[in-house]
């Protein structure tokens, strides 16, 4: 497994919009040939606008949908070819951050359940132990453990974020795809969530995805960072590089779109 | 498409304590910030203390029920003995009525005030039961069709199609004419009736919360499917489960009812509020109490359900208005 954790090579995804029955089926092409490797502990970063195929992107490499073609292999294994059991035994190591930490915590759960739900499901582990091993994750994301049977609904977006984030490392995966992480959060808290997830890849060496259509944001986490244009990869190389001097069109476009972009250029 | 959902933080948790917070938002609030778990089960009760309808229906479903568990050592005769005397006996409150048969005495000569006591018994069972049946396969079946779609889907909304196009009467018949009319028949026709009512509801909410992340999120960890459905899809339908359930306790003492006097459900001797009203159909011009007696006995439990189901729905408004 040296150097390449995970390789996405030509990956394609489809989908047939809804159609009659006589109707010839129309499809809307998402991802298409989309192909980068990232090493461990690299944080790789994929941008660009809405619909541009991004959050499928890590949803096709988290398994939560089927690819229509293209290959992904992750850590030496055919990451596509698995199903049923091992799959499900093999998600430990590819864990997700969702967009909005809202919907991404069932609210008839109490925080302990949610953080331990994948303790249970791949380890067999005693309550007393659960309880530690949860509140050493809620510790690590910045929350105090004793908040640990509380509902979802009582805490603030970033503080569920910060749950959800527990929660996709509880496992200690070796890759963990953040999509949009905190574009559903006030300014003012993405600053903090971000510094959490900085935190948790320091000291777990855990490789991430992550998706964003903000390039500071980005710009903040990422070394390497993939420019995403419908569907297909038109930059692709260090982040510093690629935001201060972009070779295609787009990339400046995307650039130009930022407010106080001037600033933005300036800083890298 | 990653932005489609951005604005939508649907949390059902949420919008439910802004239907209850109505009148006395802030109070009800700050209780919850003041106490670390704050469960549903607190949230209902705090409800059901502020509201009459709820405290109304909730009252006359524990009598009813109270009546069906005591009946047998409350009965002031014999269900069964025949006297002479007591034949259109007619109730107390008649001119020549006596306090020995309150509600009045049928065209055997039986009691009816114990008869209506010990019908509550075949009444309730035969609700608690074909609820109970009727809910569970009903769920089970609505989620499994909501959560995987395709073909499970289209095999299982085809087979409500098919049983809706049937009339309710009509099924009853068949499962009469093959079974043999008596208590169990009873509770299979029904159960088989009421199912669709569940799976559909169930159905389109499941429909809802698959769509949401947690869904994803315990999916991306490795939770099997089944798993699933009973930890995260059930348990955030259960709300619209009881609610239904709540109505459909209501419709099943009256079908039962309606059934019995049909002649399809229980059989006489035993006393049904059913086939009590159907025994008194003959003689209504000349002892209208053999009806009256049941038939209030009917009306109470089901308008005390009914408040009660209503209540409930009140409470969950929000999910049931987005079925």
């Amino acid at each position: 497994m040296n150097g390449a954790l995970l390789e996405v090579d030509n990956l394609k995804k489809t989908f047939v919009l809804p159609h009659s029955l006589f109707e010839k089926p129309r499809t809307v092409t998402a991802v298409n040939g989309v192909s980068f490797t990232i090493t461990a502990g690299e944080t790789f970063g994929l941008v660009g606008e809405s619909g541009s195929g991004k959050s499928t992107i890590g949803r096709l490499i988290a398994r939560l949908a089927d690819p229509s073609g293209g290959r992904i292999t992750f850590g030496g294994q055919d990451w596509l070819s698995l199903k049923g059991k091992g799959l499900r035994q093999a998600r430990r190591q590819v864990q997700m951050v969702f967009q909005s930490p809202y919907a991404s915590l069932d609210p008839r759960w109490r925080v302990i359940d949610i953080v331990a739900e994948p303790l249970r499901t791949h380890l067999d582990l005693g309550k007393d132990e659960l309880r530690e091993r949860c509140a050493t994750l809620l510790d690590r994301v910045g929350l105090s453990s004793n908040l640990m049977d509380r509902y979802p609904h009582q805490f603030s977006g970033g503080q569920k974020q910060r749950i959800a984030i527990a929660r996709a490392i509880a496992l200690e995966p070796a890759l963990l795809i953040a999509d949009e992480p905190v574009s559903a959060l006030d300014v003012s808290i993405q600053a903090q969530v971000l510094e959490v997830l900085r935190e948790v890849r320091r000291t777990s060496n855990l490789a991430m995805i992550f998706i964003s259509h903000d390039l500071s944001v980005v710009d903040y986490l990422c070394e390497r960072v993939g420019v995403l244009c419908q569907g297909s990869l038109v930059e692709i190389g260090p982040t510093r590089e690629i935001f201060s001097t972009p070779k295609q069109a787009y990339t400046q476009s995307l650039i130009d779109a930022l407010p106080g972009r001037r600033r933005f250029q300036q800083q890298i | 498409m990653a932005n489609a959902h951005n604005l939508t933080p649907i949390d059902p948790a949420d919008s439910l304590s802004v239907t209850l917070a109505d009148p006395t938002a802030h109070p009800r609030q700050t209780a919850a910030a003041a106490f670390p778990v704050e469960t549903a089960g607190t949230r209902i009760r705090q409800a059901l203390l502020r509201s009459a309808k709820g405290m109304t229906g909730l009252a006359l479903i524990l009598l009813v029920l109270l009546v069906a568990l005591l009946a047998p050592m409350i009965v002031p005769h014999d269900p069964a003995a025949q006297i002479l005397e007591w034949r259109f006996a007619p109730p107390a409150w008649a001119a020549e009525g006596s306090v020995t048969n309150l509600l009045g005495g049928d065209n055997l000569g039986r009691d009816i005030l114990t008869r209506v006591l010990l019908g509550a018994r075949v009444s309730i069972a035969v609700a608690l039961i074909v609820v109970s049946i009727a809910s569970v396969v009903g769920s089970l079946l609505g989620a499994v069709a909501g959560y995987f779609g395709g073909v499970v889907d289209a095999v299982i909304m085809r087979l409500i199609d098919f049983q809706l196009a049937f009339p309710f009467l009509l099924l009853a018949l068949i499962f009469m004419a093959i079974l043999g009319p008596g208590f169990s028949t009873l509770v299979l026709a029904l159960s088989f009736a009421l199912w669709i009512n569940f799976a559909r509801v169930v159905r389109s909410e499941t429909l809802r919360i698959r769509s949401l992340e947690f869904i994803d999120a315990a999916h991306s960890i490795g939770v099997s499917h089944s798993r699933i459905i009973m930890s995260h899809v059930l348990p955030n339908v259960l709300p619209a489960i009881i609610v239904i359930a709540t109505l459909d306790i209501a419709l099943v003492i009256i079908a039962e009812a309606a059934l019995s006097f049909l002649g399809l459900g229980v059989q006489p001797p035993t006393p049904s509020w059913g086939l009590m009203i159907s025994e008194g159909r003959d003689f209504l011009h000349d002892a209208p109490w053999m009806v009256l007696g049941p038939g209030i006995a009917v009306l109470l439990t089901s308008i005390g359900i009914n408040l009660f189901g209503d209540f409930l729905r009140d409470i969950y408004d929000p999910r049931l208005q987005r079925l």
